[in-house]
């Protein structure tokens, strides 16, 4: 009897398990995706993400269906900003906000067509200009852009209201074609 | 709409999540200032480059093993507490990978839209438009004898038009338009203080249709086929006004056609 209470506790923890894998792992790449334009470090995303999911697993029983990929994101952020809490990366993030800052503060929108050209011809000036971001911008771009998820959904992960995500993404386009326009002009 | 606040728009705009009228509003502002459409061209811009150089990370391959085995491994340490009855995992899988299948192809149809959709949107635009100042009419006139010669040597057919001023939709001119890639009569009416534009074309099925409704950006579509004519109506007064507005001309239509070919196709004095 004992035993086959047991055989029966196996099989539906590896049935939980299953179940947990064949509804997180299609969208792994976007956990990945989001984890590395958060930490902007391929180890670090690595880590992140594998803690994520298994945070995801542990509280997979609180998942009743619906959006599986803005659940798991909802995650991965969440798990990023416990771990910024921790004291790690913290002081980075902070110097990359003054630097944008005064970016955006010094300098109106180049309108030199030329310019705007040179500043475009790499996808490396995108994604630094991308990863200069702030992260509160940069998520919500990340996942507007990448990931085409609605206002709806990324107001559900970034736990904002809709008006924020809203303005947020008005404002991160700015800040990135500021900054885009910007390093045409460096060059 | 100041060219700040356009700016604050454009984004949301581009996104597809402005509401209507905010839609409308900017659309209008756009349409008028040349900074403003030239920001917006830039947004586009810097939206293709994000699509088109910016880096889309995929999870490497050795993280998936890593997950899989750590999640084994934690699953076998935790017991899930009173799991509800579990499909089997097979049957949650296939059931997962059909899923995943029907998305993608229900996603791929929603993104292609129907020409009936794409019409639709013209017939939107044209409609907009129209509200623009100046734009409403070329011939601006309540006199149906006036309207209907004017379009002759315009177009390669004659749209019938009728005066509905006794059912309180006064006709109050014409315009030529460009719809459905050809030259259309656009006939312009007023209801109470709502405009209603009603586009006439030959249709290129002959069966008469009943009037189909459809609503998009706040403003409510209504199309039929009648007498060889395919009709649709654009107007931003309630679905059951622009009923018996249809209501109405199809009846006057089909007597005008009763009585012979006379007022759809000889030109009226």
């Amino acid at each position: 009897m004992g035993t086959f209470l047991g055989d029966e506790d196996n099989t539906a923890q590896s049935q939980s398990h299953v179940q947990f894998m064949a509804m997180a792992m299609p969208h792994l790449d976007a956990a990945y995706n989001l984890a590395r334009w958060l930490t902007r470090d391929e180890h670090d995303a690595d880590d992140l993400v594998q803690n994520a999911y298994l945070r995801a697993f542990r509280f997979a029983d609180g998942f009743r269906g619906g959006d599986a990929r803005a659940w798991l994101l909802t995650i991965v952020r969440n798990t990023y900003y416990s771990s910024l809490r921790d004291g790690r990366q913290m002081r980075a993030d902070v110097s990359f906000d003054e630097e944008l800052h005064g970016a955006e503060a010094g300098r109106q929108a180049d309108n030199d067509p030329a310019r705007i050209a040179a500043s475009r011809d790499t996808g490396r000036t995108v994604n630094q200009a991308l990863a200069r971001l702030p992260a509160a911008f940069r998520e919500v771009l990340v996942m507007k852009e990448m990931d085409d998820l609605s206002y709806k959904q990324i107001a559900q992960v970034a736990d904002i209201p809709i008006g924020t995500v809203m303005s947020r993404l008005a404002r991160a386009r700015r800040m990135l074609l500021n900054l885009l326009n910007q390093d045409g002009a460096g060059d | 709409m100041a060219c700040t606040h356009s700016q604050d728009w454009m984004s949301a705009y581009l996104d597809h999540e402005l509401d209507a009228s905010t839609t409308l509003q900017l659309e209008m502002h756009l349409a008028a200032c040349e900074q403003c459409t030239a920001a917006l061209a830039r947004y586009r811009a810097l939206r293709a480059d994000i699509a088109q150089h910016a880096t889309q990370y995929r999870a490497p391959t050795h993280l998936q093993h890593r997950i899989a085995t750590a999640l084994a491994g934690q699953a076998r340490r935790e017991r899930p507490r009173a799991a509800p009855p579990r499909l089997h995992w097979l049957s949650a899988l296939v059931a997962g990978l059909g899923a995943t299948a029907c998305a993608v192809t229900l996603a791929l149809y929603l993104q292609q839209p129907s020409p009936a959709d794409l019409l639709d949107q013209e017939l939107v635009s044209s409609h907009f438009r129209s509200l623009m100042p100046e734009h409403l009419a070329d011939v601006v006139s309540t006199d149906q004898h006036t309207v209907k010669p004017w379009f002759a040597g315009k177009l390669d057919y004659s749209p019938p038009v009728i005066d509905l001023a006794p059912q309180g939709f006064p006709l109050i001119g014409g315009r030529l338009d460009y719809l459905n890639q050809r030259p259309v009569a656009a006939l312009v009416y007023r209801h109470r203080k709502h405009i209603l534009n009603l586009y006439v074309w030959p249709a290129t099925d002959a069966a008469a249709s009943t009037p189909h409704a459809g609503s998009r950006q706040g403003f409510q579509l209504l199309r039929w086929r009648q007498d060889h004519m395919q009709y649709s109506a654009v107007s931003d007064m309630n679905a059951e006004d622009l009923r018996a507005f249809a209501g109405a001309l199809r009846e006057k239509v089909a007597a005008a056609a009763a009585v012979g070919e006379e007022t759809a196709t000889a030109p009226a004095r």
